[in-house]
This record gives C-alpha cells, sequence and structure tokens, in this order.
C-alpha cells in the first residue's frame, strides 16, 4: 500500500495555507498579541501621546522609552492598492491576482496599515471584485488566524 | 578655508562587461574585469589602487578584488548602504577621501548575476526577516509591489496615467536601441506592446520594471590634478550628496506624513547646495530607474519641476534627445542593463566625454541619481 498518498478528504483547500507568516520582534510583538484577541492596538508614547508606527523603542517626538498600546476603532479608508501577479510564492501566485491595500485609520491616518481587502475574515484574498477597490473607500478591521501561526487583521468594506 | 568636495576630484576611467542574462562568469570574475578595464581606461597601474567603495547586496568584497587585481596598499574602504541608494555614494565617498588626502586612486564597482538563477521572490526563506512582519504576510512581496502602492496613490493625486509611465520607459527603450551594449539594443517598445503587456503589480506592467541583468561596472577617481595627466577627458565630481529623510522607513516608506516626498528631495537640497548650477543648468540626467513611476517622483525630487508636475514633464518629448531633459541616454535599468545604478554613472561619463551612442549635442553638465525610494544618492557631473 502507498503510504504516501494524503487521505482522501472533502475539506477544500485552506486559502491560508502556507502564506507567509509575520515574525514579531520584540518591539512588535504586542500588536500581534493583540490582534489575536481581535484587537487593533497602535503603539502610543506614555509621556507625549503620540502613535507611533511600525512600533520600536522610542518616541520621535520627545524621546521618552515609556509607552503603551492604544486601542483603535477598526476603522479607516483605504488609501492605496495593488493587484500583484506572478511571479510569486506559491502560496501567492494560487490566489492571484489578490488585493494588497494601505489603511489609513481614522484615529490616527498617518498611521497606515498593509493589509488585504476581503470578503470575509477567513476569505481568500482574491475574495472582492478588484473593481470594487476604490482609493478612500471606509473599511473596518476583522481578524484572521493564519493557520499554525498568528492572528492577522484584515479589512472588510464598511458598505459591502 | 575648508575641504571642498566642489570639482576637486574626476572620474578618469569607466569599464564594463558584456550585459546578459545569463554570463557564464562569476561575480568575483566579472567585478575584476570590469575594474581591471575602468583601470586601463584611465592608464592607471592596479597598484597604484589605495581606496575602494562599494555598496550593499554586492557581493564580492575589497579583500578579494584588491588581492585579485594586484592593488598596493589600501587605506580607503567603505561600503554604503541600502542597495540601490549607494550607487552615487561610492563615488562620493570616494571624492570625499582623495579630497581629504585619505587616499590617491580610488575604485567603484558593481557586479551582480541578478539574471542568473531564481528570482528572491520565490525563496521563501528571504522573505522573512522581522521588518517586513509588517507587509509580506499581505503579499506585498516585491519591490514592484511596494512601489506599486506609491505609483496608484501618486495617479490618484496628480492625475498621472499609464501613458506617462510609459512615456519614461519608451525614452529609455529608445536610447537602448541606440546603444549596442544593451540588452534591448534590438527589441524596439511601442505603446500597444506597453498597454497590452502582463501586469507584474496593477498599476505597473511589465515595462514598468527594470530588466534582470547579469554584469559589472567600474569607476575611477582621482584628484583633478592628477586628472589633467590621464588618458582621458576628466569628468569632474561637480557636487554630491546622500538623503535619508527623517522619519524615512525605506521602500515601504508608508508610516511617514509625506511618503510621495522620498529621499530625493534630501538629496536634492544638499546636492544643489553644495553647487554653482542648479536644476535649469543640467544638460541631460541619468535617474535611477528600477521602475517608471521612480521618474516622475525623482524629477520633482530634484527640481525640474513642481510638486505633482513630474508626469506632466515626461509629455511632448522631454525626455527624448533634444527633449527639455533627456534621460538614461544608455537605456537605463529598464533598457540597457539593471546593475543597481551603476550603469547610469558610466553613461554620465560617456555624455561627458563626448562619446555616448545617444550624445546630446555638447553635453557639460549631468545628474546622475541612485534609487530614489530607499535612502539615497546623487552625483553632479560636469566636464
Amino acid at each position: 500500500m502507498n503510504t504516501s498518498l494524503p487521505p482522501a478528504t472533502d475539506t477544500p483547500p485552506d486559502p491560508s495555507a502556507d502564506l507567509l507568516l509575520p515574525v514579531p520582534d520584540d518591539d512588535g510583538a504586542p500588536f500581534w498579541e493583540y490582534a489575536a484577541r481581535g484587537e487593533l492596538r497602535v503603539q502610543t508614547c506614555s509621556d507625549c501621546d503620540e502613535p507611533r508606527f511600525p512600533p520600536r523603542p522610542c518616541c520621535p517626538h520627545c524621546q521618552s522609552f515609556a509607552a503603551h498600546w492604544q486601542r483603535m476603532s477598526g476603522r479607516g479608508r483605504i488609501w492605496s492598492y495593488v493587484l500583484p501577479h506572478p511571479p510569486l510564492l506559491p502560496a501567492y501566485a494560487a490566489q492571484a491576482p489578490y488585493n494588497a491595500i494601505i489603511v489609513e485609520l481614522t484615529e490616527a491616518p498617518r498611521i497606515r496599515l498593509v493589509g488585504n481587502l476581503v470578503a470575509a475574515p477567513d476569505a481568500a484574498l482574491n475574495s472582492v471584485d478588484p473593481a470594487r477597490l476604490r482609493i478612500g473607500a471606509p473599511v473596518k478591521a476583522v481578524f484572521h488566524a493564519l493557520p499554525g501561526g498568528p492572528t492577522v487583521p484584515r479589512w472588510v468594506l464598511e458598505r459591502p | 578655508m575648508g575641504a571642498t568636495l566642489k570639482d576637486a576630484t574626476a572620474i578618469v576611467g569607466i569599464g564594463q562587461t558584456s550585459f546578459a542574462k545569463r554570463l557564464p562568469e562569476s561575480e568575483k570574475r566579472l567585478a575584476c574585469r570590469a575594474i581591471v578595464a575602468a583601470l586601463d581606461d584611465a592608464g592607471i597601474a592596479p597598484s597604484e589602487v589605495d581606496a575602494f567603495a562599494s555598496y550593499t547586496m554586492e557581493e564580492t568584497d575589497e579583500v578579494e578584488i584588491a588581492k585579485s587585481i594586484g592593488a598596493g596598499d589600501v587605506t580607503h574602504f567603505s561600503k554604503v548602504g541600502y542597495g540601490g541608494g549607494g550607487s552615487c555614494a561610492t563615488v562620493a565617498h570616494l571624492a570625499a577621501a582623495i579630497a581629504t588626502g585619505q587616499a590617491s586612486v580610488g575604485v567603484a564597482w558593481r557586479s551582480r548575476k541578478r539574471g542568473s538563477g531564481p528570482r528572491p521572490w520565490t525563496n521563501t526563506r528571504v522573505q522573512l526577516p522581522t521588518p517586513a512582519q509588517w507587509t509580506r504576510p499581505f503579499g506585498l512581496l516585491r519591490p514592484a509591489d511596494e512601489i506599486g502602492m506609491l505609483a496608484r496613490r501618486y495617479m490618484h493625486e496628480y492625475g498621472a496615467t499609464r501613458d506617462h509611465f510609459f512615456n519614461v520607459a519608451l525614452a529609455c527603450r529608445n536610447r537602448a536601441n541606440q546603444n549596442p551594449a544593451a540588452m534591448m539594443y534590438d527589441r524596439p517598445l511601442t505603446r500597444e506592446m506597453y498597454m497590452t503587456a502582463r501586469w507584474i503589480s496593477e498599476p505597473l506592467c511589465l515595462f514598468d520594471n527594470c530588466l534582470e541583468t547579469d554584469g559589472a561596472l567600474a569607476c575611477v577617481v582621482v584628484a583633478a590634478g592628477r586628472a589633467r595627466d590621464c588618458r582621458r577627458r576628466p569628468v569632474y565630481v561637480h557636487a554630491a550628496a546622500q538623503g535619508l529623510p527623517a522619519q524615512h522607513h525605506g521602500m515601504v516608506n508608508y508610516w511617514n506624513d509625506d511618503p510621495l516626498t522620498g529621499p530625493a528631495w534630501t538629496a536634492a537640497r544638499h546636492l544643489w547646495k553644495g553647487a554653482d548650477l542648479g536644476p535649469q543648468d543640467i544638460d541631460v540626467a541619468q535617474i535611477y530607474d528600477a521602475f517608471t513611476p521612480l521618474i516622475p517622483l525623482s524629477l520633482e525630487g530634484y527640481g525640474f519641476c513642481g510638486r505633482g508636475e513630474g508626469a506632466a514633464f515626461t509629455e511632448g518629448g522631454a525626455l527624448e534627445i533634444g527633449g527639455r531633459l533627456p534621460l538614461n541616454t544608455g537605456g537605463g535599468g529598464l533598457s540597457e542593463a539593471y546593475v543597481h545604478g551603476f550603469n547610469l554613472i558610466t553613461e554620465g561619463v560617456r555624455q561627458l566625454r563626448g562619446t555616448s551612442t545617444a550624445q546630446v549635442p555638447d553635453a557639460a553638465t549631468c545628474l546622475v541619481t541612485a534609487g530614489e525610494g530607499v535612502p539615497t544618492s546623487a552625483l553632479l557631473l560636469r566636464s
């Protein structure tokens, strides 16, 4: 009997299988820990209250090393987007063309997060018709647990 | 009076290998060939070389190069960061070292075998450095995706169109069609080819992206006094600058106050401050073109037009020979060779020697820039 064959299954392939997992550093780790709880939080100076991104040790405005993680509403607008086509890593090529978007946060517009616009939190990266992508479109954060890895924020249209 | 960089040094030799998709020789061998050719062009013996400058992603080290070519005692060496942003800075570092007496004969080089072997974005291992935690998991994998984001926003804010990016691609291709050394020498480009080309990362298509090239180039820098005794007409380093703007974050500079004003703006301020020339005095420009949208952004950054006017600047043949600002006259990274911008330096030298295959009549001044979108550098060359 050939034991190398996978067992027969009716489960459709997971569109998130083999996507790259974020590799957090010390400064960034809390972002991913909050995301796993379904919270979008941004590192904020505890002395001058300026939010900053990406997370780093020291406030560029007042040089304070004291910081906390401010919870965001998860609302924002699309600042820009691209539709990548192959050649790409295989897991991404399988869904190409998909979208990658930049969202500017409502509470902190200069903080722009890279993400994906999806039809539902666990949907594929290409689950939204590219014709729906528009700079300025309002979006809100949802959370998706990558197989075997961290939870990433994704975005859905406010007016689907 | 303190030491000044202005015209204190000159490029007196240039050398290169052929450019192709796959060359049989190693990067080290290609580097040595280009350097020996550049020294021969200058009429300077390798044993006189006492300074080296390279930039990161260069796999051949000065230790190996110096030993191979038979350099003498080396008293200055530097390696500039940020890949394609460092090309012009190599000449700047050599010029500074020579102008301040730390060395007398400097060599800068680039050797690449990017045309051979797998693309970096097909390799999961190189996708995983921690700064990429904010971008790569979301499928923003390649420089084309990262610059595509800025291109889309630029089009939205200023009404730039794909026709403007085509103007850039066409000007470079037209020059490559005049340059037998260019990879695209016998491959003309039409608007129809551009508009129907496959996408790489919408809004960028195949022809918005630079080539993938094997090849090496080098140049030789000496003091102005020495330059006058060399074999070739000296090309003076009139001014040089590096630029890393406040709160800049590399190619994914989306967290800045203003991501559309990149390192070119910072480098330009310093460059023009150290020069007797302004943008209006530039006869020909070699502007880093890994992607077509970098050209309008750089035209704005270096002051050839106002903010948001870079796309319109490309209209009416402005970048062609006889236009307002002839661009990348060897074909650039888009159509001659993509060797992290070093071919832009050697082409600048050819223009000011009067030996380009697409010569701008009486060219006496040339701007050369390094990669925009990363910490960058620039040179003002004059004959």
